[in-house]
């Protein structure tokens, strides 16, 4: 089916810059939205200053960033260190290209499709990428030839490569049941049956969980530990360079949300209203979330984490995935 | 670690009724809460009813300042020119605000009241050198003003080394 559609590359490539503005966009709004909320969690107002609601917030920001002096300390590895950001916005934004959001349209001649690329082993590539958007953090850090950036980026790498293993596991039981790596298939897969977050219920609260730890937000925030440890491996980091990190961590949480709702909660499906407004209230639905967790919560220790990581999430990932195997081979 | 979920279920709830809630900030440059009106702020220096200035230009101030922050250098008092009732008078008197920690000991040790720290503590430049306060400008009401609570709520008496003496 997805074979025959008839979609030229040019309609490819305008999605492609359409999705990846959206998602920049998207990523500068959340902020002041993400900022609004927590101050009003704490009685705050939030900023309200930059233009009317503060609206105008992520632009000063931008603008505050970009002319900040990109500090470039005399020890660093050249290369490394300028690619460091570079890379974790690259694999950033990449990333939310596999993210299906809409079904296909027929435009007179041509079939547009609701997501950029329909990639047969989706899943994994989603998890590629983060994985090296994982190396980017690690190599700042020891780029910057800084003892607290170089512990500050093992402190990174030993969370989200502990928690990986968990969100790897965790969605094994959903691919068990949509017998389809990619993403696409796995959204009308659950058109077809259920929403797989009544059948995946663990692997949904597992996903989550180490979805958390993965994009590094409260309460597994350790990586940045604003109040205690102040910065990890971006310590050297100053200006926009020190920004493409923080975009890079704020577009995996979309990411995460978006892959979230694709797996656990039928993608762009629902009634009445068009696919991609389904699919947007179920992301914004997730990243409520995400800052509603970050108001509440407060920050593991970094022996909890590794506990809970490797003795409980772990665990209950792998039981989670034998026991949906089990079924689905019984069941046939 | 031992998980408490029902704990954590109501600290969700609490943050997402804060939501709902009038927040409690008071917007500064819009609203300015009234400090206290022994609040220590921007430095005056006093006159007579006369217009005589108070200040003798004795330099206790100067030596009082842990900060040393305030430069006097007297001149002597002429029948043409008699600018306070001693025999000398504050030729120069400055004070660096950006070094001021506003510990009012300059006031403590005015022999004749004639440095007071007032309210007003929007004393931000955008240069360093527009810190200093010279004593026309010490002398002047201050440009900007802050409210201040009303006193006889407030204060406390008059000291008893200042009535008695």
């Amino acid at each position: 089916m997805i074979l025959a559609l008839h979609q030229p590359w040019w309609i490819s490539a305008i999605k492609a810059f359409v999705v990846a503005n959206l998602v920049l966009g998207g990523f500068a709004y959340l902020t002041w939205l993400e900022r609004k909320i927590l101050g009003r969690m704490h009685l705050r107002y939030g900023p309200n200053r930059a233009g009317p609601f503060g609206l105008l917030q992520p632009i000063a920001d931008l603008v505050k960033l970009l002319r900040k002096a990109s500090f470039f300390p005399a020890a660093a590895v050249d290369v490394l260190y300028v690619l460091a950001p570079v890379v974790a916005g690259f694999t950033a934004i990449a990333a939310f290209s596999v993210i299906p959001f809409g079904p296909v349209w027929h435009w007179g001649d041509y079939d547009v499709t609701g997501w950029v690329v329909n990639v047969p082993i989706g899943l994994v590539l989603l998890f590629a990428l983060s994985s090296v958007g994982v190396y980017a953090f690690v190599v700042g850090g020891w780029s910057s030839e800084s003892k607290y950036s170089l512990l500050g980026s093992m402190r990174t790498c030993a969370q989200m490569v502990s928690y990986e293993v968990s969100l790897a596991l965790s969605v094994l039981g959903v691919v068990l049941m949509a017998h389809s790596l990619s993403l696409v298939d796995i959204v009308e897969r659950q058109q077809a049956t259920i929403w797989f977050c009544v059948p995946q219920i663990v692997g949904l609260i597992t996903f989550f969980i180490a979805g958390i730890a993965e994009t590094n937000r409260a309460p597994f925030d350790l990586p940045e530990a604003e109040q205690e440890l102040v910065a990890g491996y971006h310590t050297e980091y100053s200006g926009m360079r020190f920004g493409l990190f923080q975009t890079a961590e704020y577009i995996n949480m979309i990411t995460l949300s978006g892959l979230a709702v694709t797996l656990f909660f039928g993608g762009w499906s629902g009634p009445v209203l068009p696919g991609p407004i389904w699919f947007l209230v179920k992301l914004g639905t997730f990243i409520f979330f995400f800052m509603w967790m970050r108001a509440t919560l407060p920050r593991l220790r970094y022996d909890q984490l590794m506990r809970f990581g490797w003795k409980v999430l772990l665990p209950v990932a792998t039981i989670n995935a034998l026991v949906t195997a089990v079924v689905v081979v019984a069941v046939g | 670690m031992s998980p408490q979920p029902i704990g954590s279920l109501k600290g969700f709830a609490v943050t997402l009724r804060q939501i709902f809630r009038k927040p409690i900030t008071q917007q500064y440059p819009e609203y300015k809460r009234p400090v206290y009106p022994r609040f220590r702020g921007r430095h005056r220096l006093h006159r007579y009813d006369n217009g005589l200035e108070k200040c003798v230009g004795c330099s206790l101030c100067a030596a009082a300042c842990p900060a040393d922050c305030i430069r006097v250098v007297p001149a002597e008092n002429t029948p043409e020119n008699r600018v306070s009732p001693g025999e000398r008078y504050a030729r120069i008197y400055e004070i660096n605000m950006s070094r001021c920690i506003f510990c009012g000991y300059c006031e403590l040790a005015c022999p004749f009241d004639a440095i007071t720290l007032g309210n007003e503590y929007e004393l931000s430049e955008y240069n360093r050198d527009d810190q200093i306060y010279t004593k026309d400008m010490l002398l002047a009401p201050p440009v900007k003003t802050v409210p201040s609570a009303d006193a006889a709520r407030y204060d406390t008496p008059e000291p008893v080394w200042k009535t008695s003496a």
